[in-house]
């Protein structure tokens, strides 16, 4: 018989209940209702700071649940009758159930500082929150800097300054305590922490408190216990949380001395019909605010409901972040609290790491540790935790040992976030089910919590000996970086000079376009002299865009998305003159359509010599730089949009690369010119510009994420150079900069270091690259205007030049010439 | 005993135009569209120029290549690949392009059609 289950809250745990539950319940047994506070359902709200981002709260969304579980937003719960097994709902719903679950998670709490309730004063917590500090940002009218103030140097405490960050403030972070992140990290660690993240341009303020906020006019002043007085645009609140238990506290459950529902190992209150889990739950004496150990009480009573037998294992606090590009790690006895624990640290004030790992008295066994700036060691020690270490507990964090190789035990936990073992992964890695990261993550769920397990699931792949093929094709074992490398340091000018010593056979449609690519970014020629011409694609071999019919279209460039009025007539003159269709482009340019092999030249011929260039529309290459009119005509603009679109399409024009490049400048941040939408987007602040870097439209929509924030013209040429450059080197085949950055080990973060601190080295070689593009450049059509044989090759018919192809016909449509629909041949059986 | 069809040779263009690894179209007297077709290894092949998947006369501006040895060109519009050989499509076992007779005669490439 169908039982009926009421979960109230649709936080995070809520939500993996009702998951865990309908992925296990295959029988139907429960019916589940679903009693929520806020209007949104379950979002990630570990990565809350993000929204700042692109301010899209789908990017936080979670999977939906299947269609059978019913959903109520806006709707809690006011009242339980635990005898009579119903709730009752502020709209007055009485629902009733057999088994009722609290997941109604916990609230900030607000240290009583005199002038907390004051406008501009937040909590962060939800959407929401963020939405309001937002507007009070963009209301606050600071001169000079502008400022905010966050109270609590804990986890969330970071997080919020980071978001606030990210909204262009200069956050302070006021920490009673004597360090920052107290609960998680130790003295060494903390005082690593402070020094790298107020390089980030917080400020930090531990053992400090606040004494009173006051507001004048639109601003507010904070004034710190050490006398310090703040003048602020925004304080928020992030002083750790505290459980939503007054339910429970109203209907007479059992509640923890110091709040949270008691809940026994299975996570059953003190009424047996009743249970609690997450963040509202006192489980052995402790409330909990991390999401792992909610996912565990999740799972607890997902299989308690279904008959099973499991007990919460204690809560693995372990915790891996990214602050701001700063790691930091906690896992274990991270403050040696076990006795006679040992303590074994390496702290490199030069490099700007600290590592430490808690022993015991023994030195035999692992029993935690803290990482700071540098956590990669993470997803190999956590799982270590209570197991015998191998040899010397230094070796362990030591840099000079290059990498300990350590045997992880099947049963280790390799996925803290959703309790998955390396038994449960290599089981399904030798089952053959799962062959590479992503069928892990969708077969396993590991590595799609916290994400900090990722490099462990790729080394799990190798050591179970699945090859990460990441070759080209048939023809070349090599990736596309590689073979890249290969043609750089080896000289190669030729694809059949690579395809000898390199690859085998001869080489296909996925090869040649890719290697042409190759020789065009290296600048080896034009890419239609000699050999090369028989390696591109049909739209780089005739530097058009074929269409439907076997027409191509014709795209000029117009840098910026700014034409004259002569030069509009050109283009005008020149399509009426050929018949050719025009449509506006996204790109801010103009797209002519319908022209014939044999008449591209002549159409280029009139452009070329009217001043206009090549626009690229066809190849895998820089195509537009869209620009809103800035400060020159915009009553809002802040910097001139239009002349530094104009001055980067005139650098980057004719750069191949792995995919398109599109890019965009606004000359403010109303982004009239959409440019977190595109591969690298810039955005006028009134100190300079900001940078944004992976966005795109397309099949998977994108927003760009920030790179660097108010940099002169001259910083963020320096910082594209290198961006464009290493994405040319590095992508794989047909890899936009939003995905290849993904792949990247360490994503984002890398990818600043290297494109912004240098880590690897390479950016004045980087820099250098693009000098010689920039000085090399050439319009390609020109090149194809000035010699006779390549516009020998466009030719309607080798037997009969200027014969037209007899399958091309238009009809009208709108006052213009379309393509009439081409028959397809009835062999084609489908 | 072997039939004997009587064709029509329309010449092409001198051989030496022909570039390595490269396609050209050529227009029969009754407006069928032929590609030709020079691999690296000196092989002649002519095919239906009509891509049998979009109806666009494009196939002789497709790559030449080879797939497992197979001597291939990929169609520009929808990617898929035909044996030079045979016009057998290897995406698509249902689908292939009419070959056409093809030879050099002093230096002229030449294409037959019955």
């Amino acid at each position: 018989m169908t039982r009926t289950l009421v979960v109230i809250g649709h936080g995070m745990v809520g939500h993996r209940l009702v998951q865990a539950l309908r992925d296990r319940d295959a029988t139907g047994q429960w019916r589940i209702v679903v009693f929520a506070e806020e209007n949104r359902p379950a979002y990630d709200r570990v990565a809350l700071s993000s929204y700042v981002d692109g301010w899209n709260a789908d990017g936080l969304a979670l999977a939906p649940h299947d269609p059978e579980v019913d959903l109520r937003l806006g709707d809690p719960v006011r009242s339980l009758d635990r005898a009579g097994r119903t709730v009752t709902t502020a709209s007055g719903v009485v629902q009733p159930y057999d088994v009722l679950v609290l997941a109604t998670g916990s609230y900030p709490f607000v240290p009583p500082v005199p002038g907390r309730d004051l406008p501009g004063c937040h909590v962060y917590r939800t959407i929401e929150d963020l939405d309001d500090i937002r507007a009070t940002v963009a209301k606050a009218h600071g001169g000079g800097r502008r400022a905010g103030m966050v109270l609590g140097g804990g986890l969330l405490g970071l997080e919020a300054a980071n978001a606030l960050r990210g909204m262009g403030l200069s956050p302070h972070v006021v920490e009673l305590g004597p360090r920052l992140m107290p609960l998680q990290v130790d003295e060494g660690g903390a005082g690593l922490l402070k020094r790298l993240v107020e390089k980030l341009d917080l400020t930090v303020h531990t053992g400090t408190s606040a004494s009173s906020i006051e507001r004048d006019g639109d601003r507010l002043f904070a004034k710190l216990s050490t006398g310090l007085e703040l003048d602020l645009d925004v304080v928020v609140f992030s002083a750790g949380i505290r459980p939503r238990d007054d339910l429970a506290r109203e209907f007479g459950l059992e509640v923890g001395a110091r709040g949270g529902i008691v809940v026994d190992d299975t996570c059953r209150t003190s009424d047996e019909n009743v249970y609690a889990i997450g963040e509202c739950a006192c489980v052995g004496g402790m409330v909990y605010g991390l999401i792992a150990p909610g996912n565990a009480m999740a799972d607890v009573v997902a299989d308690r409901l279904l008959g099973g037998s499991a007990v919460f294992p204690g809560a693995d606090t372990s915790t891996k972040l990214k602050l701001m590009g700063v790691d930091v790690a906690s896992f274990g006895d991270a403050h040696a609290a076990t006795e006679g624990a040992l303590e074994v640290v390496v702290n490199d004030a030069v490099a700007g790491t600290y590592a430490k790992v808690v022993v015991s008295d023994d030195a035999k066994t692992l029993l935690g540790g803290v990482l700071v700036g540098d956590a990669g060691a993470y997803p190999l020690l956590r799982p270590l935790v209570g197991r015998a270490i191998p040899g010397d507990p230094v070796t362990l964090i030591a840099p000079s040992s290059g990498g300990v190789e350590l045997a992880l035990p099947a049963d280790a936990q390799v996925c803290s976030c959703h309790a998955v073992t390396k038994q449960d992964i290599t089981d399904v890695i030798h089952s053959g089910e799962c062959s590479d990261v992503p069928s892990l993550k969708a077969c396993t769920k590991a590595g799609t919590g916290c994400g900090s397990c990722v490099p462990m699931l790729k080394k799990l792949l190798e050591e179970c000996g699945v090859e990460q093929s990441r070759a080209l094709c048939e023809h070349f074992d090599h990736s596309r970086a590689d073979l890249f490398e290969i043609v750089r340091a080896a000289g190669i000018t030729t694809f059949s000079a690579l395809i000898a010593k390199h690859g085998r056979g001869r080489g296909c449609d996925l090869c040649k376009p890719a290697i042409a690519s190759i020789l065009a970014s290296l600048d080896r020629g034009h890419v239609l002299d000699g050999e090369q011409a028989t390696l591109q694609d049909t739209n780089d071999r005739f530097l058009a865009n074929i269409q439907r019919n076997g027409t191509y279209s014709v795209v000029p460039r117009i840098p910026g998305g700014e034409i004259t009025a002569e030069k509009l007539i050109v283009i005008g003159e020149v399509a009426r003159d050929y018949g050719l269709y025009t449509k506006i482009t996204g790109g801010q340019r103009i797209d002519l359509f319908g022209a014939t092999v044999d008449q591209l030249p002549a159409i280029w011929k009139r452009l070329v010599d009217a001043g206009f260039e090549s626009g690229h529309a066809y190849g895998k290459a820089l195509r537009t730089i869209k620009s809103c009119v800035g400060t020159t005509w915009c009553r809002f603009g802040v910097q001139d949009s239009v002349g530094l679109a104009i001055e980067l399409e005139l650098r980057y024009r004719g750069l191949r690369a792995p995919h398109k490049i599109k890019s965009a400048v606004s000359g403010c941040a109303r982004e009239c010119a959409e440019a977190r939408s595109k591969d690298f987007g810039i955005i006028a602040t009134e100190n300079g510009w900001n940078l944004y870097v992976g966005g795109n439209g397309g099949f998977t929509p994108r927003h760009a994420d920030l790179l660097a924030t108010d940099v002169d013209t001259e910083t963020l040429v320096r910082y594209v150079d290198r961006f464009l450059m290493f994405y040319v080197r590095t992508a794989d085949r047909l890899q936009r900069t939003a995905s290849w950055i993904e792949a990247m080990d360490g994503g984002l973060d890398h990818l600043r270091s290297v494109v912004v601190d240098d880590s690897l080295g390479i950016c004045a070689d980087l820099e250098a690259a693009m000098a010689v593009h920039v000085a090399n450049y050439a319009d390609e059509w020109r090149g194809v205007l000035e010699d006779p044989e390549k516009l020998s090759r466009f030719s309607s018919f080798v037997n009969a030049p200027g014969a037209p192809d007899p399958t091309i016909s238009f009809r009208e449509e709108r006052g213009q010439r379309v393509p009439v629909a081409l028959g397809i041949p009835e062999v084609v059986g489908r | 005993m072997t039939a004997v069809v009587d064709l029509t040779w329309t010449a092409v263009c001198a051989w030496d135009a022909l570039q390595a690894e490269a396609g050209v179209a050529v227009l029969l007297p009754d407006s069928t569209q032929v590609a030709v077709f020079r691999t690296f290894d000196d092989g002649l092949h002519a095919v239906a120029n009509v891509d049998p998947f979009s109806g666009a006369a494009v196939l002789s501006r497709g790559i030449v290549g080879d797939r497992g040895g197979v001597p291939v060109v990929a169609s520009p519009i929808y990617k898929q690949s035909f044996d030079l050989r045979t016009g057998a499509c290897l995406d698509d076992p249902a689908v292939s392009l009419a070959v056409h007779p093809v030879r050099v005669l002093d230096g002229v490439v030449q294409v037959g059609s019955p």
